[in-house]
């Protein structure tokens, strides 16, 4: 009898209430984007589980993709049989002895969602641990810390039984708490903040700022490595690509360079604000952290964000600079995010910003250009790339 | 012609070559350059990676792209002994490998390094308990081919691998340079890994070498710290586009026309054991399914080389690298044949392209010709 399906609990997704199908729809999405690559696979969704019947799929191919997403508590691979104790005796048996080396414990855990099964949870361990442990030579019962835990799940339409539970990402499934717009540099921070918000639930569409010829071709392409690598994370993304040399240049002649960061960081964000409109997205999500840059104060936070009333989330906002790493080096951005290309925030970086910038005085130096038309011209401009990009490999595959 | 001398090196596949072209035609940039040129050819050479990559069963940074196996194995060798010298400085190896492994080792001697190298059966093949016998706790490194070049012995990898999974501090490399695209190895348990792409069809002038991920090494070529600075120069994009879809391509073959190639070399094995005067060297058991080493007695096997080629056929006498030394076969002297039956040793090597005509046509020719040498030799 060989593991033929998986099982999976949802966890915080349980207690959604009545919107609980549109996150369970969402999750099974979300599957089966991540398993897009085994096209045997079938869902089935019950209200407290979800099953995949694998159909002949290795259990080992899915589990890694799996682990990946979001609005999953915990799987384990099963078999099924009727609600029926000898049936239920000698699958167990089956299983351990498979998982079973000398010297080795074990117990079992009955869990009964189905309340008119003959026996209660307890009566299931005995009745189950009974048999196995009078039939297998050398293996003793450890109710503590077990070699092997005998999970058995009685159900109305059947009995599921494990050896095995992987921990899942936990979080909620992708999309279910609407769109926000990303902003992503190329840094370690930003991809960082949108792998947090998607799993909340969040989908991302991203917006990277580029400035030929001071930003190269590299870094454009850096940014689009880091938002592919996002996608492993449930749904395909969009990323915006907005020309934004025209500003920069602007606010280095018009703006005096204690405030041309502060300026720079505005134009962003209202550039950023109005295409978050056109894609009926609900909010900006940025990278910052408290205190680790010049434009990451305080003062720095409400001088830009006076641009909008749109909200800004920042997931990262009292992170520490180490833990933000560990997260990057997990999810596997920052190798990317460490390349050494310019990006548009460092290039026109003056020798000394201001640290506590003042609202007044960058409405005051901002008040003498003319930036609306520049915006409206960088917004026409822009150029979407959707992800994962089929592209980039087909252009060199008749080469190799 | 018959062309029977394919671990000396293959004819390029047309595809292979054409790659090379249109690669050095449209994407020529040097991959370090900053403009639009010189990222397309980085982009070409990533896609490579990740491909080779992918057909080896790793991840695209686990591979170093090299000017050949020659150079992967001199990497792989004295990289290794300069990068990790502090912990010990004992070497083993076994006595049939190709000179870029022997020779590399006997360089490290003359700096202080201790070397074992290991005995082969009559199959010349080493055994894993050899390799047990032989660990110190100076041992940092274990070399050990997986298909001799001459005999096409398979060597128990997967044994030597397991038992050095206990190891942690032995590095274990792996010259693959005459089993890719002919015999399957999982690199799993294996830390360094030698690949060459003329031997699968691709071109001369590039080879890999495989290193997981913590391995650690010292770069020979210092420079410009391409391939993660293990082996700085321009990399040669070209070629390493045309390897990469060799190596797709050989993988097909392999799957297709792997019994195929068996069988041609069954036929040709059951022909030369027909013959009173042939000895084969080539292990029964265990061995490659296109090497055919064997001796036609009180012949020279230079002098055979030389009379079927007359006839259109090309073999080789031991390795084309060592050939032209005119020097026994250090590979058949390690497996205990004795010295008149290796020096008239000669090597036929297979590619998934011969067929069994050309087999038939060959065992017709060899007949034709012995006879005549035969007369002459005496």
């Amino acid at each position: 009898m060989n593991y033929d399906r998986v099982l999976v609990r949802y966890g915080e997704l349980s207690t959604k209430g009545r919107n609980r199908s549109l996150f369970t729809n969402k999750l099974k999405k979300s599957i089966m984007h991540a398993l897009r690559e085994f096209p045997n696979i079938r869902l089935q969704v019950r209200h407290d589980r979800l099953f995949i019947h694998l159909k002949g799929t290795p259990f080992e191919e899915v589990k890694e993709p799996l682990k990946q997403v979001f609005g999953i508590q915990s799987f384990s691979p099963v078999v099924r049989t009727e609600q029926n104790i000898e049936e239920i005796q000698a699958a167990a048996l089956e299983l351990v002895r498979k998982n079973f080396s000398k010297g080795k414990t074990f117990k079992v855990s009955a869990r009964r969602s189905d309340k008119q099964f003959e026996l209660d949870t307890n009566g299931i361990n005995q009745a189950v641990g009974g048999y196995v442990l009078q039939r297998m030579e050398g293996l003793t019962v450890d109710v503590k810390n077990p070699d092997i835990n005998l999970l058995v799940e009685v159900r109305k339409e059947g009995v599921y039984l494990s050896c095995e539970k992987y921990p899942g990402a936990t979080g909620l499934p992708a999309g279910t708490s609407g769109k926000a717009m990303l902003l992503l540099s190329g840094g370690i921070d930003s991809p960082v903040a949108g792998y947090m918000m998607m799993k909340r639930g969040v989908e991302i569409e991203a917006i990277h700022f580029h400035s030929p010829p001071y930003t190269s071709e590299r870094a454009k392409q850096k940014v689009l490595d880091l938002a592919e690598k996002l996608t492993a994370f449930g749904a395909k993304m969009k990323v915006h690509v907005v020309p934004f040399t025209a500003i920069q240049q602007k606010i280095q002649e018009k703006v005096p360079s204690g405030y041309t960061m502060t300026s720079t960081r505005r134009a962003m964000m209202e550039i950023a604000d109005e295409i978050r409109r056109k894609q009926g997205a609900l909010a900006l999500v940025t990278g910052e952290s408290l205190g680790q840059v010049a434009s990451q104060t305080l003062e720095s936070m409400l001088a830009i964000n006076a641009v909008t009333p749109t909200p800004i989330l920042r997931p990262l906002i009292a992170m520490d600079k180490l833990d933000i790493i560990e997260i990057a080096q997990q999810i596997g951005t920052h190798d990317i995010s460490i390349l050494p290309y310019e990006d548009c925030c460092t290039i026109f970086t003056p020798a000394a910003p201001k640290t506590r910038p003042k609202l007044e005085k960058v409405q005051q130096y901002e008040s003498s250009v003319n930036f609306e038309e520049l915006i409206k011209e960088a917004i026409e401009n822009t150029e979407v790339i959707q992800l994962p990009e089929e592209k980039a490999a087909s252009e060199f595959s008749e080469l190799l | 012609m018959i062309y029977f001398d394919n671990s000396a090196t293959t004819k390029p596949y047309k595809e292979a070559l054409s790659t090379y072209v249109k690669v050095n035609e449209q994407f020529f940039g040097n991959p370090s350059s900053l403009h639009h040129l010189g990222l397309q050819a980085e982009r070409l050479l990533f896609e490579s990676r990740k491909q080779m990559a992918s057909l080896l069963g790793t991840e695209a940074e686990n591979i170093i792209f090299t000017s050949g196996g020659t150079e992967a194995n001199n990497l792989a060798i004295k990289g290794t002994a300069l990068a990790n010298m502090h912990r010990g400085r004992h070497i083993i190896t076994q006595q049939t490998e190709h000179p870029s492994v022997i020779n590399a080792c006997q360089q490290l001697e003359e700096h202080g390094f201790r070397v074992s190298y290991l005995p082969v059966d009559s199959h010349g093949q080493v055994s894993a308990e050899d390799v047990a016998a032989a660990l110190t706790n100076e041992t940092i490194l274990v070399s050990i081919m997986h298909v001799n070049n001459e005999t096409g012995a398979i060597q128990p990898i997967q044994e030597i691998a397991k038992l050095l999974k206990n190891e942690p501090q032995v590095l274990f490399h792996v010259d693959d340079v005459q089993g890719r695209g002919k015999v399957p190895l999982n690199l799993e348990n294996i830390d360094l890994c030698t690949l060459s792409a003329h031997k699968f069809h691709g071109l001369k002038g590039n080879g890999v070498l495989y290193k997981k991920k913590g391995v650690k090494l010292s770069a020979l070529l210092s420079g410009g710290n391409q391939e993660s600075g293990f082996r700085s120069g321009t990399e040669n994009a070209g070629g390493v586009a045309a390897m990469a879809k060799a190596l797709r391509l050989i993988e097909e073959h392999r799957r297709e026309h792997g019994e195929r190639l068996r069988a041609v070399q069954q036929f040709l094995r059951k022909e030369l054991e027909g013959r009173q005067d042939v000895i084969i060297h080539t292990p029964r058991e265990g061995c490659a399914p296109h090497i055919l080493n064997f001796s036609v007695e009180r012949l020279k096997g230079e002098v055979l080389v030389h009379a079927l080629e007359e006839r259109g056929c090309y073999l080789s006498t031991t390795s084309a690298c060592s050939s032209r030394q005119k020097k026994t076969s250090t590979v058949l002297t390690a497996m205990g044949v004795p010295k008149e039956i290796a020096d008239s040793s000669v090597r036929l090597s297979l590619s998934y392209e011969n067929t069994r005509q050309e087999a038939e046509a060959f065992i017709q020719i060899l007949k034709d010709t012995i006879p005549t040498l035969a007369k002459v030799q005496r």
